[in-house]
């Protein structure tokens, strides 16, 4: 039997979570062809069959899978698989990145299947048996899947990377998917990417995340100089985002995102257990805040008290 | 229009869970319960699309045991208009619930229908793109702004870059993110008349639906614990620790 990995990409490249996803396929030791489906594609191919243990990448070039539409994209993974579905050739795991596109589309999946599906697993014990957290990730819950097909999402903060190989190493065959499927129920209207030159947040190995405390969007500013200081992507807590410091997309926590970097410093966060959910699997922790009794401490291995609009100014100076 | 919200009784967020010492799951028995507070949305915004004139029915549904008729009384004391109740002693599978919701579906017909993104408790995040793919029915997911028309309905959707905005032909099923609104709390009048609304209980098996458990949970586990570490005096001291001791910064 085979793996199927449904590659998530932005028309340009492709994204490091995917590359996390074949580390995990890796361990399910069968064949694993990787799925892009998009429109003009080319580029996205070439890094596809340079990914260590990639056997062979499939392509749906066509405009109906542009913005990755789960009502299209859904209907062609279920044909490729229904298709074999009872041949040794046939694809015995799906699996994506647990990131919004592979939540959205996944289960969407499963579904059409007639499948459950195994979200956001930590690990792939063996081929029917994975962890995965529960309860804002403060319970492991190890589940054996019955299903004849197993649709994984991966939560990328858990695996590394796989290796992308030179050129002349790595050239996965490529092969073309002839299924069209355009929804008329479903219109793409527009998209709103925030811009940033900062390292992205899940893959970045610093984290520097702001929250209530910081009491400002102005003085959110800190956190961004600080965060330049040590090349490092910028979170905040759900407090920060709903006061409007800063835009949605980083939160880190149950509801956000899931981050473990080497470095993750807390600065006026608290520690709510939604907040943790999201980042307790960072290497270091480092916690920044005026109260002794905040929950962060429990988790920090460093842990600085005191006003950090003292410590801030103090902390970008001394990184000079 | 007709609106239908699913909900689910989770244990209270802010409870601190405790696992069995079997590890056959977490302890749920005497525990605060809640509505799950992403299911709060979605009651919170069908209550204002019907304040907006146009909703014109809210239907609330929830899959459980007799306790989370609690939940369904509360939807109503929110402002919803029914409540169906469908009556199991198990714990459902996202796939399963999916099944019975779309059977809803099919008798209710709603122009909408809305839940939560997902559950606090088992973390799926699967039940509304599920029932999505067995209706046929578009999908709005992680929704953090609606604009409901005749024929469509307009969804601003969080994605991990930014936002996506889509247009749903209707019906369609919608799932809330926890910026779509701040829900309200219901009054002491409106539980009271909530009491009278209309309540429907159906047994589970009038369904005649596979929903036999796909999947087994082998144990619960407590995660690995992190101990707390060192208090820091200075701003050097910190520095300094980060790059010779943790050796996470040049």
């Amino acid at each position: 039997m085979k793996t199927l990995i449904i590659a998530e990409h932005n028309g340009h490249s492709l994204a490091t979570d995917t590359l996390k996803v074949v580390r995990a396929a890796a361990s399910l030791d069968q064949q694993i062809d990787m799925l892009i489906a998009g429109e003009n594609v080319n580029a996205i191919i070439e890094q596809a069959q340079r990914i260590e243990t990639i056997d062979s990448v499939l392509v749906a070039d066509s405009s109906c899978y542009q913005h990755a539409l789960a009502e299209n994209v859904s209907v062609l993974v279920e044909a490729m698989v229904s298709e074999h579905c009872d041949s040794p050739e046939g694809y015995s795991h799906i699996l994506t990145a647990a990131t919004t596109f592979g939540k959205n589309l996944l289960p969407r999946i499963a579904a059409l299947l007639d499948v459950g599906m195994l979200s956001d697993v930590i690990e792939i014990e063996s081929k029917d048996t994975v962890i995965r957290p529960i309860y804002a990730g403060n319970a492991l819950a190890r589940v054996r899947s019955n299903d004849r097909i197993k649709a994984i999402s991966v939560r990328a903060s858990a695996f590394d990377a796989a290796e992308q190989l030179s050129d002349s190493q790595g050239s996965a065959p490529v092969n073309f998917v002839a299924i069209t499927h355009q929804s008329l129920l479903v219109e793409f209207v527009s998209q709103q990417v925030v811009a940033s030159a900062r390292p992205e947040l899940p893959a970045a190995r610093v984290v520097v995340s702001g929250g209530r405390g910081l009491g400002s969007k102005e003085n959110f500013a800190m956190v961004e100089q600080l965060a330049d200081k040590l090349d490092a992507a910028i979170g905040a807590s759900r407090a920060a985002v709903d006061a409007g410091y800063v835009s949605n997309e980083l939160q880190v926590g149950q509801t956000g995102k899931i981050v473990a970097p080497d470095l993750y410093i807390a600065i006026g966060i608290s520690g709510a257990i939604q907040h943790l959910a999201g980042m307790k699997d960072s290497k270091v922790i480092v916690a920044i805040n005026n109260d002794p009794d905040a929950a962060i401490f429990e988790i920090a291995d460093y842990a600085l008290i005191g006003d950090l609009f003292e410590i801030l100014p103090a902390l970008i100076d001394e990184l000079g | 229009m007709k609106v239908l919200v699913a909900i689910k009784r989770v244990i209270d967020p802010y409870v601190k869970i405790r696992i069995k010492d079997d590890g056959s799951g977490v302890e749920d028995s005497n525990v605060k319960m809640a509505m799950n507070p992403f299911c709060e949305i979605a009651v919170e915004e069908a209550v204002r699309l019907k304040e907006a004139d146009i909703a014109s029915e809210i239907v609330v549904v929830s899959v459980g045991d007799d306790t989370c008729q609690e939940q369904l009384r509360s939807a109503l004391a929110l402002g919803a208009d029914r409540a169906i109740h469908i009556a199991t002693s198990d714990k459902l599978e996202p796939l399963a619930i999916a099944k019975l919701l779309n059977a809803l579906v099919q008798k209710e017909q709603p122009s909408l229908m809305l839940l939560g993104k997902q559950s606090i408790d088992t973390d799926n995040n699967q039940v509304a793109q599920m029932l999505s793919a067995l209706t046929g029915y578009p999908q709005g997911t992680f929704a953090s702004e609606l604009t409901v028309n005749t024929q469509t309905v307009v969804v601003t959707r969080e994605i991990d870059g930014g936002l996506e905005t889509l247009s749903l032909q209707l019906p369609a099923i919608i799932s809330t993110d926890l910026r779509l609104n701040e829900p309200r709390y219901a009054s002491l009048p409106n539980i009271m008349k909530a009491k009278r609304k209309p309540f429907a209980v159906i047994a589970i098996d009038e369904f005649e639906l596979d929903i036999a458990p796909r999947q087994e949970i082998i144990d619960v586990m407590v995660p690995p614990k992190r101990e707390s570490g060192i208090r820091v005096e200075s701003v050097q001291e910190l520095v300094t620790k980060l790059r010779n001791e943790a050796k996470v910064i040049e």
